[in-house]
C-alpha cells in the first residue's frame, strides 16, 4: 500500500535544500544569471558576424535560456544519486520508508525551481540586451508546452539517475558527453529541422528537441516554416515522452537498485 | 637540482592526471569520448554558419577564422579550467590535496604537470577537429603552406599563458567552496565572448573591443590563425599588428600574468592555511 502522505512529505523535504539552500547561497544568483549570457552573446554576435535575421539571435538566447534545464537534468538528476553515493547519503535513502521516486520527484521540483530563474532571467535579460523582439501566438499553447517539455525532461533525467547509480567516474564523462553532442542534435542554437528529417528524429527522444521546437515556432510568430513538426503533434509527443520516461524511471530504479544491492556497489566510493 | 625535482613532479602529476582522465574506462571509448565531444561542439557552429551561408565557399575566409578559432579554443576551456579544477578534485573529490600539500613538490609545479595531460588530450582533440574540418569540410588550410615555426612558437607562448592563467584561477578555487563550476563558466564566457574565437572583435561594440586587446588570448588565437590561414588577417581587425609585435606583446602579458598568478595563488594559499579551508569539503 502506498502511503501517500510520507511520500508527499519525502517530495517536499528533498526539494527543501535545493529551494532554500540557494537563498541561502545570494552569490549563486550572480552566477546563474549574468554569466550564462556571456555564452550566448558570443553566439549572437557570431549569427550578427554572419548576417543573420535577429529572430536567430531570439533563438540562440532561447536555445541559451533552456540549456539550463539541460543541465540541471544532466548534473542534479540523472548524476545525483552518484554524488549521494559519494557523499555516503545513498544508503541512507534507501533505508528510509520512503519511495525512490518520491526523492527523485523532489529533486526535480527543487531542480526546476532554481533553473527556472537562470532560465528565465537568461531570456528576459538576452531579449532586452539584443532588442529582440517576440511575438507570442499562443500565450497557452506556450504554457503547456513549456510545462510538458519540463516533465518529459525531468523524466528522462528521473530514468537516467537510476541508470548512474551503480556507475562510478564513467558517470561525470558520460554527463559530460551528453552536453555537446545534445547542444548539437536537439537543435538548442538553431531550428532543429536544419539537420534534416532522421537526425531531427532521433533527437526528439531528448524531449528538450521537440520542446524547444515547438517554443520557437510559438515565441517568434511567423517561423512556423522553420518548425520540424506541427505543435499539435509535438505536444502529443511530448505527453507520449513524459509517461513512458517517467514509467521506465520507476522500472529501471527498482532494477538497478537490486542488482546493486546483489553486486554490493552502493556504498562503492571514489570507483 | 630543483629542476630535477620540478620536472620529476610535472612527470608524475602529469600521470596521475593521464590515469584520472582515461582509466575509467576501456582506451577505445575514452578515444571515441575524446573526439565526439569536440566534434559535436564545433559542428554546432558549423552548422549555424551553414543555416545562414550556406556553402563553406559562400565566405572560406570567415569560415576559417571562425573553425580554426573554435579548435584552439578547446585548450582554453580544457587546460585553463582543468588545472583550476585540480584544486576542487583533489580537495573535495578525493581528498587529497593536504597530502599534496605535505609533499616535497613545489604546488604551481604540480598543477602545470597536471595540466600537461589535459594537454595531451587536447592536442589529439584539436588534431582531429582540424583533419575533419579540412577533409570533411572543406575548410580552406593547405598544411604544407602552413607557417610553421610560427605556429609553434605561438603555439609554446600561448599554451604557457594558458597555464599562467590556470595558476591564478586555481589559486582562486583554494577560497572558494561550490563556486569552482561558475568562476570558470564566467571566465570561459568572457574569454569566448571577448577574444575573437568565432567572429572579428571588430563586431563587439568599442569597450567590448577594449577589452580584446587586454587578454592575451586574443593575440594567441590571430597568430595561430595567421600561421595557418593568413587570409584571415583582413577580417579580424588585429591588423595593424605584425606577427613579431603581437608576439611581443603576448610574452609581456604572459610575464605580467605569471607574475600576477603566482602573487594571487601564495596569497590564496596563505588565507587558505590560515582560514583552515585546504581540507574543506562543500560539494559532496
Amino acid at each position: 500500500m502506498i502511503d501517500w502522505r510520507l511520500n508527499l512529505r519525502a517530495v517536499i523535504g528533498r526539494a527543501y535544500p535545493r529551494v532554500i539552500g540557494s537563498f541561502r547561497e545570494p552569490s549563486w544568483l550572480f552566477f546563474d544569471i549574468f554569466l550564462p549570457l556571456l555564452g550566448i552573446a558570443a553566439f549572437a554576435f557570431y549569427y550578427q558576424a554572419l548576417g543573420a535575421p535577429s529572430v536567430f539571435i531570439g533563438f540562440v538566447i532561447l536555445g541559451g535560456a533552456m540549456t539550463a534545464y539541460w543541465l540541471n537534468v544532466l548534473w542534479s538528476m540523472a548524476a545525483q544519486f552518484y554524488w549521494e553515493k559519494e557523499v555516503g547519503n545513498l544508503q541512507l535513502y534507501l533505508m528510509a520508508p520512503m519511495s525512490r521516486m518520491s526523492v527523485l520527484a523532489g529533486m526535480a521540483l527543487g531542480g526546476i525551481f532554481f533553473t527556472s530563474v537562470r532560465a528565465l532571467s537568461t531570456l528576459a535579460l538576452g531579449l532586452l540586451i539584443f532588442g529582440i523582439e517576440i511575438e507570442i501566438t499562443s500565450p497557452i499553447s506556450l504554457l503547456v508546452v513549456f510545462f510538458l517539455t519540463l516533465f518529459a525532461l525531468y523524466g528522462m533525467g528521473m530514468m537516467f539517475s537510476s541508470l548512474y547509480l551503480l556507475y562510478g567516474r564513467g558517470v561525470w564523462h558520460l554527463s559530460s558527453v551528453f552536453q555537446e553532442p545534445i547542444y548539437f542534435v536537439s537543435g538548442f542554437y538553431f531550428p532543429v529541422k536544419a539537420l534534416g528529417f532522421w537526425v531531427s528524429l532521433l533527437a526528439s527522444i531528448v524531449p528538450i528537441t521537440l520542446g524547444l521546437d515547438a517554443m520557437r515556432q510559438l515565441i517568434f510568430a511567423g517561423q512556423e516554416t522553420m518548425g520540424f513538426l506541427p505543435v499539435s503533434v509535438e505536444i502529443v509527443v511530448l505527453i507520449l515522452l513524459a509517461v513512458v520516461f517517467i514509467y521506465g524511471a520507476r522500472v529501471a530504479l527498482n532494477f538497478m537498485e537490486n542488482l546493486g544491492k546483489r553486486e554490493g556497489r552502493l556504498t562503492l566510493r571514489w570507483q | 637540482m630543483a629542476v630535477n625535482e620540478h620536472l620529476r613532479t610535472i612527470r608524475w602529476a602529469a600521470w596521475l592526471g593521464w590515469q584520472m582522465e582515461s582509466n575509467w574506462t576501456s582506451p577505445f571509448l575514452f578515444i571515441i569520448y575524446s573526439i565526439i565531444k569536440p566534434i559535436m561542439a564545433t559542428l554546432i557552429v558549423v552548422f549555424m554558419y551553414l543555416i545562414i551561408l550556406k556553402s563553406v565557399n559562400a565566405d572560406p575566409v570567415l569560415f576559417s577564422y571562425m573553425f580554426i578559432g573554435n579548435a584552439f579554443y578547446m585548450y582554453v576551456a580544457q587546460v585553463l579550467f582543468g588545472i583550476s579544477w585540480v584544486v576542487h578534485e583533489d580537495r573535495e573529490h578525493y581528498q587529497t590535496l593536504k597530502q599534496i600539500y605535505i609533499a616535497p613538490i613545489n604546488f604551481p609545479v604540480y598543477l602545470v604537470g597536471r595540466g600537461i595531460s589535459k594537454i595531451i588530450i587536447t592536442t589529439a582533440s584539436v588534431i582531429v577537429t582540424l583533419a575533419f574540418g579540412i577533409l570533411v569540410l572543406g575548410l580552406p588550410v593547405n598544411i604544407w603552406k602552413i607557417d610553421w615555426p610560427l605556429l609553434i612558437v605561438a603555439m609554446v607562448l600561448g599554451l604557457f599563458c594558458i597555464c599562467t592563467i590556470g595558476i591564478a584561477l586555481a589559486g582562486i578555487s583554494l577560497l572558494t567552496a561550490r563556486h569552482g563550476t561558475g568562476i570558470n563558466e564566467g571566465v570561459a564566457g568572457v574569454f569566448y565572448l571577448f577574444c575573437g574565437v568565432i567572429f572579428p572583435i571588430t563586431f563587439l561594440p568599442s569597450w567590448g573591443q577594449s577589452i580584446a586587446f587586454f587578454i592575451p588570448i586574443t593575440y594567441w588565437l590571430e597568430l595561430l590563425r595567421r600561421s595557418m590561414m593568413p587570409e584571415t588577417i583582413s577580417i579580424s581587425g588585429l591588423a595593424n599588428y605584425s606577427a613579431q609585435e603581437m608576439m611581443v606583446l603576448l610574452l609581456v602579458s604572459i610575464l605580467l600574468f605569471l607574475f600576477f598568478s603566482l602573487i594571487i595563488l601564495k596569497y590564496a594559499d596563505f588565507l587558505a592555511r590560515k582560514k583552515g579551508k585546504l581540507d574543506m569539503t562543500t560539494a559532496y
